[in-house]
């Protein structure tokens, strides 16, 4: 660690040196990045012929909304069933010592919550306003069905080796799903999966976080260039991933869950200092969902912007969580459904609505006194008190009630951006091994790949950053969702055969 | 059937002498020993990603390894000694899961030993053997 801080110290000094030199480098690594995958992004960001509406936000509602109905409305149905799951009041005693459901997903947390609810929700109601938040909590409600589709197939059809380790996601039931169905095309679903779960863990996992990290440092150390912040970001990466200092790993892991409930707790004690303006914050929320108070493209504009930061930040029906609650030891696999269906509602429900409440409650989006309306920048976003966005945005609303905050901030952001880099470079592994086999090399090469793109995405100006990373993440929800309809069937079969045991008494409480 | 003593057993001298304690203790009652042995474990503590797909294989080498250091030194040690003895390795918090095993044996009294730490680290911490005379569901047995 000490060469590590040594060589990020020595990088600042020859970075501050000859700032003019290195943001010159910043801005031929944004102007290639922006280039090469502009076309990737425009394709996936398309709007329906004839509308302004992207095709694919139009898809994870369906989907989430077909899931929702197809299974009955089961979010509702077990959330009581789930946190007894979860509290352990179903687990045998016997198997203590496995991988608990409370375990998974607290992992499985750890690597959706983070940015996405900080910086994130910035991005949405920056672009959105107040109307974005009820978009977001519906889109999170509605991703607790898909949450829970894709992660009992996670559990059902995973692979487990004979030293006693798993391998699980939806690879394993894309190729295992279909061939018991007798469907064809499995195998070719898998593989284009892995691919851009590949992109997703170097986008929205990786250059997204390094990206806001950077950010986060300037706000604190004053404008640096983006690719030292990358280089000891890197390194830090690298010395986990590839080095083996699990260490580190294990203690963010530890610290990582503490520093969540630290914030959601500062973003109650904020809004309890504002309770006066809750109410009107909710009525802003509401007014803006339906009229768009002139925001750009309208209600539209504003369903837009929360149902995309809802999908970016708990990832329901991407397919990344299948991954990391396959593990989980249990003999009905639609248990760890019931479990990770919480996912959504803590992580958008819960915390990503804190910080929209946050943001709303301390008027950092300036309106006009004389419409009502919201005022726009060029750019189209909504001006706010201090010119700020993104993870900017929720700083300066957070330290409007309680200066200190900041400072926390930056601990929190640096922690999540890392532990959620540490998961997606599981996930990201985890598809890249299913294509290319195996075996050290394998790991070595897209390990040094991951670190790679971490001062890539710290050196990328924000924009051509979230645009790819949201890009990657969407296309594997595009190939996961496909996959989930044609095997939701085989999930609707396992609930109605354990809700049905569960009210016979068949399935045991133990606690 | 025979009346069934618990003894705690962490592979220490302090639980070497218990067990010793034990086993005489159990040919005078006639009972049967149940030697458990408890591995610290916590289902809500925090794990990486890959600590959770390597959980399973990690559980199986830990049993394995507390079957060969621990358990079976015992076995050799008290086997064909008069007294019938049963051994269980468990996962959890140690005091909770020695009683829950005592309960579920119906057996008639816990014997465990004491690593001797007095002063400020037991008054702090606590001590196995002083919590488990607190929460005892049976007559508990502390061997110095």
């Amino acid at each position: 660690m000490s060469h590590i801080n040594r060589f990020g110290a020595a990088l600042m000094a020859l970075g501050f040196a000859n700032s003019a030199q290195a943001s010159a480098i910043d801005e031929s690594v944004n102007q290639m990045f922006a280039s090469s995958t502009g076309w990737f992004v425009n394709f996936i960001f398309a709007s329906i012929p004839g509308t302004s509406f992207p095709w694919i936000v139009a898809w994870l509602v369906i989907a989430a909304s077909v899931f929702t109905i197809y299974f009955g409305f089961i979010q509702f149905r077990v959330i009581r069933h789930s946190l007894h799951i979860v509290s352990g009041k179903y687990s045998d005693p016997e198997d203590a010592g496995e991988v608990s459901h409370f375990q998974a997903l607290a992992t499985a947390l750890s690597g959706t919550v983070g940015l996405g609810n900080i910086a994130g929700v910035a991005v949405a109601v920056g672009i959105g306003g107040a109307g974005a938040t009820f978009w977001m909590i519906l889109a999170g409600l509605l991703g607790m069905a898909s949450k829970f589709t894709e992660c009992t197939l996670g559990v059902k059809y995973r692979n487990e080796y004979a030293n006693g380790t798993v391998s699980g996601g939806p690879m394993y039931y894309m190729t295992k799903g279909f061939a018991e169905r007798g469907l064809p095309g499995g195998k070719f679903l898998a593989v284009l999966f892995s691919v851009f779960c590949v992109l997703g863990a170097l986008g929205g996992g990786n250059m997204f976080q390094a990206n806001q990290a950077h950010q986060q440092l300037t706000g604190v150390f004053g404008e640096f260039p983006g690719w030292i912040t990358g280089l000891i970001f890197a390194g830090i990466v690298f010395a986990v991933i590839v080095g083996g200092l699990k260490s580190i790993a294990q203690v963010t892991e530890k610290i990582v869950p503490f520093m969540g409930i630290l914030y959601v707790g500062t973003a109650l004690v904020i809004l309890l200092m504002n309770l006066e303006h809750i109410g009107p914050a909710f009525g802003q929320i509401i007014d803006g969902a339906f009229t768009g108070a002139g925001v750009a493209g309208g209600v539209v504009g504003a369903l837009i912007q929360g149902f995309k930061r809802a999908a970016f930040s708990n990832e329901a029906g991407v397919g990344s969580a299948a991954i990391a609650h396959s593990a989980v030891r249990t003999k009905e696999p639609i248990t760890e459904g019931f479990v990770s269906l919480l996912e959504p509602f803590i992580d958008t429900v819960v915390i990503c609505t804190m910080t929209a409440l946050v943001i709303i409650i301390t008027g950092q989006l300036m309106v006009d006194p004389a419409t009502g309306l919201y005022i726009l920048n060029d750019g189209g976003t909504i001006q706010t008190l201090d010119g700020s966005s993104g993870v900017g945005l929720t700083s300066a609303a957070f330290a409007s009630a309680l200066p200190w905050f900041p400072y926390l901030l930056v601990v929190a952001v640096l922690l999540f951006a890392f532990s959620t880099m540490i998961s997606w470079s599981y996930y990201g592994l985890k598809a890249w091994t299913y294509m290319f086999g195996e075996g050290r090399n394998q790991e070595l090469s897209f390990k040094i790949l991951f670190c790679v793109f971490v001062v890539i995405g710290a050196s990328a100006s924000l924009g051509p950053v979230i645009d790819f990373s949201d890009a990657a993440i969407f296309a594997m929800a595009v190939v996961n969702i496909t996959a989930l309809y044609f095997l939701m069937p085989i999930v609707k079969r396992e609930v109605n055969s354990y809700l049905s045991r569960l009210k016979s008494g068949e399935i045991k409480r133990f606690h | 059937m025979s009346d069934t003593i618990v003894v705690a057993c962490d592979g220490s001298d302090a639980s070497g002498r218990a067990l010793a304690f034990a086993h005489a203790r159990a040919k005078q009652l006639n009972a049967k020993l149940l030697v458990v042995h408890v591995l610290e474990w916590s289902p809500y503590s925090f794990l990486t990603p890959e600590e959770i797909a390597e959980r399973h294989a990690r559980r199986t080498e830990e049993l394995a390894r507390a079957e060969s250091a621990i358990i079976g030194p015992i076995i050799a040690k008290y086997k064909d000694q008069g007294v019938a003895i049963e051994t269980a390795v468990k996962y959890g918090h140690v005091i909770d899961t020695l009683v829950a095993t005592a309960t579920k044996a119906k057996a008639v009294e816990i014997i465990s030993g004491r690593t001797g730490n007095s002063g400020v680290m037991s008054r702090v911490f606590g001590s196995v053997a002083g919590t488990l005379a607190q929460v005892s569901p049976v007559p508990c047995t502390i061997v110095p």
